[in-house]
């Protein structure tokens, strides 16, 4: 037998991106635990539908933890409560009947509401055109061990690769930084050997970039790192840290 | 602008510039607290140490003026960092809880910092602009912590001092790029320690001052 629970939601409404917004309550009925968040959420749009109303618009895709177009801030932490998982991988098992819950949408400065739960993060994206590729052509796969790659620089590289882009390092961050994703995605590169030769034009692009979009500024809080549902560490902050100085004190780079 | 101010000039520039003057003040309290401890020891003591950091002259001026400028530039990056990250989050969310990764220290950074400019000023003005014909610095510590209010002060100061130390000691290596799972808890530990002895070091001496003299 499954077990179903019954929560209250207390959800952001906003219908589009001039809209002030504000919360709205609605009840969510007979829940099995065994359904993602999303899943709730959609168990609650089916009826939400049938009385004639506007369903709760939020962001998803994958629904398995992997796209990076989940989340939403769920009784004030990012993907919810859980460590390690994105919102569509958070099951209903983790609350309990007659809970009340509040879903936010991320909140930044550089991340436009733009209806409901539903937030442009495309400032990310604009970190990576800063600089966030190489920039030839990698062509066909090469013979093994031509390009040498230390196993723990693999390691490492696989570890910031890991960011998915779903934004909840802003989210969480009390300034609303970008900082752990810039530098999962500087320190990617990096490590590599393919990255290597524009590393210092790229540190430099990119933390120019992140500035004119409106992130905030990091302080170290470490919030970022414990809601990241890939995990990612802030040894990536420390590094993308030591590339831009790199860059500025030591390299031949022109901004 | 050209390639040094424009690599000071980002976030992670003026992270830099308070990574590197926060440092210094860390340098500055250690050596502070190191010669205000022969206030422990008793009159002679503090006067001869007092004698002696006079003796140094020119130099003294030299690190006056050097605490000066760091401390202009360590206020004034601060606040206009504190003003950035207020903004970056124009609609704030009306239920926020930690993931465990912010501290009393790291969370209070601007205001502890706030409090501690504040109470330099008035620091200074106790101990640094004050008329000594006729009398000695001993005796201008010694009044002045005959007061329970300026002992009260002095005590929520240095606690004050040690919180924003607790997480600026860390913060600042993690700033400077450095962290690596060998020596990161031990730094990190080592703000805590270094955060105590300063808080415990300083503070205790309005008490002990007035309890003794
Ligand atoms: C005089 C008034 C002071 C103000 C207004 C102030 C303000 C601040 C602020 C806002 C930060 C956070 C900056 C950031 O995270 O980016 C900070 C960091 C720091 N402060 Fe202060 N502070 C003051 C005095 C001091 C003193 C006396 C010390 C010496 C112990 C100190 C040591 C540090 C350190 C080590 C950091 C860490 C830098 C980093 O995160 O990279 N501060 N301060
Ligand atoms: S929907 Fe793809 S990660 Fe959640």
């Amino acid at each position: 037998m499954t077990k179903t629970i019954n929560l209250t939601l207390k959800v952001w409404r906003q219908k589009n991106a001039g809209d002030k917004g504000k919360f709205e309550t609605c009840q969510a009925r007979n829940i099995s635990t065994d359904m993602s968040f999303l899943e709730m959420l959609d168990v609650v749009n089916e009826g939400l539908t049938v009385d004639g109303k506007e369903p709760i618009a939020f962001d998803h895709d994958c629904r398995e933890g992997i796209c990076g177009m989940c989340g939403t801030v769920v009784n004030g932490r990012a993907h919810g409560p859980e460590k390690g998982t994105t919102l569509c991988q958070l099951h209903m098992r983790h609350f309990d009947d007659g809970d009340t819950i509040a879903i936010e949408p991320w909140r930044a400065r550089a991340f436009k509401v733009l209806k409901d739960l539903v937030v442009d993060r495309s400032a990310l994206d604009g970190i990576i055109q800063a600089g966030g590729y190489i920039s030839v052509n990698a062509g066909g796969a090469q013979d093994a061990n031509n390009l040498p790659v230390p196993q723990d620089k693999a390691d490492k590289a696989m570890d910031a690769a890991q960011c998915i882009g779903c934004g909840a390092c802003v989210a969480s961050c009390p300034n609303a930084s970008a900082m752990l994703f810039a530098g999962a995605k500087i320190s990617h590169l990096a490590l590599l050997p393919q990255g290597r030769p524009e590393a210092a034009k790229r540190a430099w692009a990119m933390v120019k970039a992140m500035d004119a979009l409106g992130f905030g500024n990091c302080t170290n809080e470490r919030e970022c790192e414990a809601e990241c549902p890939k995990e990612i560490s802030i040894v990536n902050i420390a590094r993308m840290n030591r590339e831009y100085y790199k860059a500025g004190f030591f390299s031949g780079e022109k901004n | 602008m050209n390639w040094f101010t424009d690599t000071l000039g980002t976030s992670i520039g003026k992270k830099l510039m308070m990574a590197l003057t926060g440092l210094a003040f860390c340098g500055f309290l250690a050596t502070h607290l190191a010669g205000n401890l022969t206030l422990y020891v008793g009159s002679e003591a503090f006067l001869s140490y007092a004698e002696h950091l006079h003796s140094l002259g020119p130099l003294i001026t030299l690190a006056e003026w050097s605490l000066l400028t760091l401390a202009i530039i360590h206020v004034a990056t601060g606040l206009t960092l504190f003003y950035q990250n207020w903004r970056s989050r124009p609609v704030r969310y009306s239920v926020k809880k930690t993931a465990g990764g912010r501290t009393i220290g790291s969370r209070t950074m601007p205001y502890t910092g706030i409090l501690l400019l504040l109470f330099i000023i008035l620091h200074l003005l106790n101990f640094h602009f004050v008329d000594k014909t006729g009398t000695n610095i001993w005796n201008i510590v010694t009044d002045t912590f005959n007061s329970g209010g300026y002992i009260f002060i002095y005590i929520i100061a240095m606690i004050v001092a040690a919180v924003h130390v607790s997480h600026g000691l860390w913060s600042a290596f993690q700033t400077l790029g450095v962290d690596h799972p060998k020596y990161t808890p031990f730094i990190r530990g080592l703000s805590i320690v270094f955060s105590v002895i300063i808080g415990i070091g300083f503070g205790f001496i309005p008490i002990f001052i007035s309890i003794s003299v």
